[in-house]
């Protein structure tokens, strides 16, 4: 690697065009945004920056604190249920011969490339009151319903009277479960990446010393692929915290995140300031999140070393 | 191939069969060979399932001939007519793509130069520019989406105009988030390089900007495609940023999308979520293809 002075140039040249456009079009703008937390409104559309805490204040009242904590929780079970189906996966797939490897690991990778709305939508055709999994209800129903009838006890209706369709969609379990469908390659990808590389002899060695196969996932592989873990947390509970569209179609006014409620205030409630207190917030838990991960990953390597 | 059949047949089977099964082919395996666990093959073979059955009824169903689309009634591309059809439908996908072919061709050409900066030089503070750069993949989606929004909303600029200028703001905010990704494609491509190379163009007289054309660029190929493929789908899929930066005369096609889909579900929207599906499909096939270890070592 040489250093910049011996080309500056060449340098600049290379350096310029990125560093403007995430000046100008990223670091901008969100400076804009952390400004407006700061601003009051004073009227339909002006706004002044008065550099008060207002807007933070309110954030604190109990109305959002209860969506803020809600997200979190949902964001956290969607996170764990999404560690606990995809560790099992990643696992499986590094100790695949390396032909089904690549063909199993795109298998998972794939639906992520697969557009996100329409994946959520997807999900609201299987999920709605006359959907896929009410339409296997009621035809389970009536399947039930003609057998009961069939060996002479149609008469008492045991089933109930008519089919009643699950409420599964617009609540939290909804949510949830649109959470974990749409994150879940984010899981897999950086646990089969720490599996891979995991050396299978500290496993055989714990093996060969007489561990359970439990005893070793618990004392070796689980801690050896710490890192993996810790990654896949981040990369998932970081976008479920800042979810929109999720909780937008499948939640519907019933299960609102704080993406929502951001959303709200930049679209039709047109309270820019407090939007802008909501979304630095949802920020600085992003920051605060990977600041976590880098202490940890610290800590692990000085451990090593 | 035999493992996968044998898990696949073993997910109908009885609980109690399955224990027996999995306790014979225990004594079998090894203990190491977990490919050989049929309960892993379960666990990833449900998930699959559930990963792709709601996709895969979508697309299913856009061919179904009725509005009521929860049983089958028959075949009909009727859908795919309607959703020709629909002039703003239409308009809004020209729009995506217009949007994504820039974004794609901008980002690459930007996200190659920070990866050839970051790759080459050494200077101060280089941990902390390597930070701020990956900052866009890292950001909440929607801090960025409201943080365009007040941009563009208070620059004034550039809103209005005609088509596609109309489509500016749309296509600057998803540069922005999509170039750092190919930035980390194209350097990861650019570790594998042999710097030995650029010293013997150097030695044989070539200038800078003849081994950047002639050994550098030729090498970065892959790398390139894979970044760019990479920029088109993440352009093509944004909904948030869009949806905040857009203006009511600048709808792109998961926009549209949306606005529909907040109406009811219909048969049109999966017929034109299938083909959206289908080009992600084909460009991510593409971009995996180029990636593969075998076509990285030629």
């Amino acid at each position: 690697m040489e250093s910049w002075r011996r080309n500056p140039l060449v340098f600049a040249v290379l350096a310029l065009p990125g560093t403007f456009w995430l000046v100008v079009f990223f670091l901008i703008p969100l400076g804009m945004v952390w400004i407006l937390s700061f601003g009051e409104k004073t009227s339909i559309v002006d706004i002044a920056i008065t550099w008060t805490s207002a807007n933070y204040q309110r954030a604190f009242q109990p109305i959002y604190l209860e969506i803020i904590w809600k997200s979190i929780w949902v964001s956290a079970i969607a996170t764990a249920l999404c560690l606990l189906v995809a560790y099992p996966i990643a696992f499986l797939i590094s100790f695949m011969p390396p032909r089904l490897k690549t063909l199993f690991l795109l298998a998972v990778i794939l639906p992520f490339w697969i557009n996100m709305l329409i994946r959520t939508y997807a999900l609201i055709a299987v999920f709605r009151r006359n959907g896929h999994v009410n339409g296997i209800l009621e035809w389970l129903w009536e399947l039930g319903n003609s057998l009961l009838t069939a060996i002479g006890l149609g008469q008492y209706q045991l089933l109930g009277e008519r089919f009643q369709p699950l409420p599964l969609l617009y609540n939290d379990f909804a949510v949830m479960v649109g959470l974990v469908y749409v994150f879940l390659p984010f899981m897999v990808l950086p646990l089969y990446a720490t599996i891979d590389r995991l050396d299978k002899s500290y496993l055989e060695a714990s093996l060969d010393l007489g561990a359970s196969q439990v005893r070793t996932f618990f004392s070796v592989t689980l801690p050896l692929t710490m890192p993996g873990v810790i990654s896949g947390i981040i990369l998932v509970f970081i976008p479920c915290l800042g979810a929109f569209l999720i909780p937008d179609l499948l939640g519907g006014t019933n299960a609102q995140m704080i993406g929502n409620v951001i959303t709200r205030q930049f679209k039709e409630a047109n309270d820019w300031p407090f939007g802008s207190a909501l979304s630095f917030l949802l920020m600085y838990a992003t920051f605060a999140a990977l600041a976590l991960r880098s202490l940890f990953a610290g800590r692990r390597s000085q451990l090593e070393a | 191939m035999a493992q996968i059949t044998a898990g696949h047949r073993d997910l109908g089977a009885s609980a109690e069969a399955r224990t027996r099964a999995t306790r014979r082919v225990r004594d079998r395996a090894g203990p190491l060979e977990f490919h050989r666990r049929k309960w892993l093959w379960a666990v990833l073979g449900v998930t699959l399932a559930l990963l792709y059955a709601p996709i895969l009824s979508l697309m299913v169903f856009s061919f179904n001939n009725s509005r009521r689309n929860v049983v089958w009634q028959g075949f009909t591309t009727d859908y795919y007519v309607r959703a020709w059809n629909n002039a703003s439908l239409i308009e809004a996908f020209t729009n995506s793509l217009t949007i994504a072919v820039v974004a794609t061709i901008v980002s690459t050409v930007i996200g190659a130069m920070v990866a050839l900066m970051l790759w080459r030089f050494r200077f101060p503070f280089k941990a902390a520019y390597e930070g701020f750069m990956v900052l866009p993949i890292v950001v909440p989606e929607i801090c960025m989406g409201v943080a365009m929004l007040a941009f563009f909303g208070s620059v004034g600029w550039p809103s209005g105009g005609p088509w596609p200028l109309n489509l500016s703001a749309i296509m600057i905010a998803h540069i922005a988030f999509c170039f750092p990704f190919v930035a980390i494609v194209v350097r990861a491509r650019l570790a594998g390089f042999n710097r030995e190379l650029e010293e013997a163009s150097r030695d044989l007289g070539g200038n800078e900007w003849q081994t950047f054309r002639y050994v550098i660029i030729p090498f970065l190929k892959p790398g390139l495609v894979a970044g760019a493929l990479l920029a088109f789908t993440l352009s093509l899929d944004d909904f948030v940023i869009t949806f905040f930066t857009s203006g009511p005369n600048a709808v792109t096609f998961p926009v549209k999308i949306y606005s529909m889909v907040r109406f009811s579900v219909t048969p049109e929207v999966n017929a034109a979520s299938t083909v959206l599906i289908l080009i992600t499909v084909i460009a991510t096939i593409a971009a995996v293809r180029l990636q593969s270890p075998e076509r990285a070592a030629e």
